[in-house]
């Protein structure tokens, strides 16, 4: 079995943890869910940085750092206003 | 023990600490928790990665991290609440873009001719995506941003045109696939890829914009996947999945509550019936009950009940500091004060809740549709800030435009008060019956002030 045939089984199996993980959340936390979510998908990152490290050449390089910012602009920005978002949910007190 | 293995399994803790993360992120109690542990599984991730690598500019990949860093930490600390939709879309088009970057390097770096099968496949559906998921998102920034007009732009043939570049776009893949591949034609197929992103984008509504955002979400996860497999790379793979997955489930919930398929978002049918459909004119030859603040104030003041329903006007307004306010006082008084927020009452999935939240409303106080429906009919008033369509009972008429959407029965309520500028109807362009109701009351004005003269009334009573 090759590495693609390995990968689409991991790529299939992980779609259906993701809907099960995933199904059960409260409208109350789409939002952060979203952009947590979409920090994760940042993960991008990890292939700019395996690209840029093995560019020799100039278009490589480029092409790598660029990748590198973008990815890391998503992954620190999308946790980061989670976070923020995160924060001001607070649970009501009987006053 | 051989430093690839370690790495692999490095990034298979990375992998499990981001499904415990996203578990976590399911309730309210433990999503901060979660949110960090995904961060962490990153931090992880990042940093083994460049452990292992032979890096031959560490220069160059340092300036890239601090850049991006940098970048990001002040979008995400300066970015106002009202504008998450937006940052979340350039959010997503920059990891969609990342991952078609990085099939393009990898494009570069083979030098393009003989690909051959797998890495050919692999390396234009990940530039296809990322492409498309970064100009696509991008036109929804724009849009929400309002640097180009919110409304749906279409023109004759836009669909056919859609099909045909998608068509095009295959064709020039499958000719790189199967023979030479050229760096021209890899520019092309770009390209193309750029303008079906951006014209698969504008012809939709600025009202159907959380189901757009969701979509993206969901693009920009499979990007990361597809660039995986450019790579042979799992923690992409897994992680890009699971993004894939939660940006679905986002859209599909989404598309319920507006009660429209996708392929009906997508081709922006509400748009194509607000131009060709006769103008309006809401409220002719039928009677208002128009209040004040004082008697609105009186009413909310004498009830047992209230269930407070806030739309996109509200925030437009910046008015939750005085809805909570007047939640407050209301509360003070011995009164139940509830909010039912529908699912697209915000510009994303469970906007509303943030806005609401920034202006310290405890989330134990927010219900949505299903929970809350059933208790209109024993609420005492239902007060009704800036929504219009969600609350429309004609959605119950089968031979209505919004037929079977899913409202907040806000007219089973034995008062409702109206809070809104005048009659004017809401996005799907059709008159709103509950405002002729005997029960209900309307008070006109903008959101904010009129906002401000219920607070300073109800204190009065």
């Amino acid at each position: 079995m090759g590495e693609l045939m390995i990968g689409l089984y991991v790529f299939v199996l992980a779609v259906m943890v993701g809907f099960e993980v995933i199904t059960k959340v409260p409208p109350t936390l789409h939002t952060p869910l979203m952009s947590g979510a979409n920090a994760i998908s940042g993960i991008a990152v990890i292939g700019a940085l395996v690209v840029a490290a093995q560019a020799g050449e100039t278009t490589g390089q480029v092409l790598g750092v660029a990748a590198i910012v973008m990815a890391m602009v998503n992954v620190v920005g999308g946790f980061m206003v989670t976070d923020r978002m995160l924060e001001m949910f607070k649970p009501g007190q009987k006053k | 023990m051989n430093p690839d293995t370690l790495l692999q399994l490095v990034y298979l803790l990375s992998a499990t600490l981001f499904v415990f993360g996203l578990k976590r992120l399911g309730s309210p109690a433990t999503a901060r928790q979660g949110n960090r542990m995904a961060a962490l599984a990153m931090l992880i991730a990042i940093v083994a990665t460049l452990v292992e690598q032979e890096i031959l500019n560490w220069q160059l990949i340092a300036l890239g991290i601090i850049l991006g860093s940098l970048a990001g930490a002040i979008a995400a600390r300066t970015v106002k609440m009202t504008d998450m939709p937006q940052m979340v879309g350039i959010f997503n088009g920059l990891g969609g873009g990342a991952s078609g970057v990085v099939a393009a390097a990898e494009f570069f770096r083979l030098g393009g001719g003989d690909l051959g099968v797998e890495a050919g496949i692999t390396i234009l559906l990940s530039t296809l995506i990322g492409t498309v998921t970064l100009s696509g998102s991008f036109i929804a920034f724009g849009k929400l941003q309002r640097f180009i007009s919110g409304a749906p732009l279409t023109f004759p043939f836009s669909r056919t045109l859609n099909a045909v570049l998608f068509a095009a776009i295959l064709v020039i893949a499958a000719m790189q696939v199967t023979g030479e591949a050229t760096v021209t034609m890899y520019l092309v197929l770009t390209g193309l890829a750029l303008l079906l992103g951006i014209l698969l984008v504008t012809p939709i509504g600025g009202a159907d914009m959380p189901v757009v955002i969701s979509l993206l979400n969901s693009y920009s996860g499979l990007a990361a996947s597809a660039a995986g497999f450019v790579l042979g790379n799992m923690i992409l793979i897994i992680s890009g999945a699971l993004v894939g997955a939660a940006g679905l489930i986002l859209t599909n919930l989404m598309c319920k509550a507006m009660n429209r398929s996708l392929a009906n978002v997508a081709f922006g049918a509400f748009g194509a019936a607000d131009s060709t459909g006769g103008r309006i004119t809401p409220g002719e030859g039928k009677t208002v009950r128009d209040v004040d603040a004082e008697q609105a104030a009186m009413v909310l003041a004498y009830a047992q009940s209230v269930i407070v329903v806030p739309g996109y006007g509200l925030a437009v307004a910046q008015a939750q500091h005085d809805i909570r306010k007047l939640s407050d006082l209301l509360q003070e008084r011995g009164v139940t004060v509830k909010f039912a927020i529908h699912p697209v009452a915000g510009r994303m999935p469970g906007h509303m809740n943030v806005l609401l939240a920034e202006a310290d409303v405890p989330y134990t106080q927010l219900f949505d549709l299903d929970e809350i429906n059933d208790e209109f009919s024993t609420t005492d008033v239902a007060l009704i800030v800036g929504a219009n369509d969600v609350v429309n009972p004609d959605a119950r008429d089968p031979s209505s435009v919004i037929a079977g959407m899913p409202i907040l029965d806000v007219d089973r309520a034995r008062n409702v008060i109206v809070m809104k500028r005048s009659l004017s109807p809401g996005f799907a362009g059709i008159d709103n019956p509950l405002f002729y109701l005997d029960r209900t009351m309307m008070f006109f004005g903008d959101a904010k002030g009129s906002m401000v003269d219920l607070v300073r009334e109800t204190k009065e009573v």
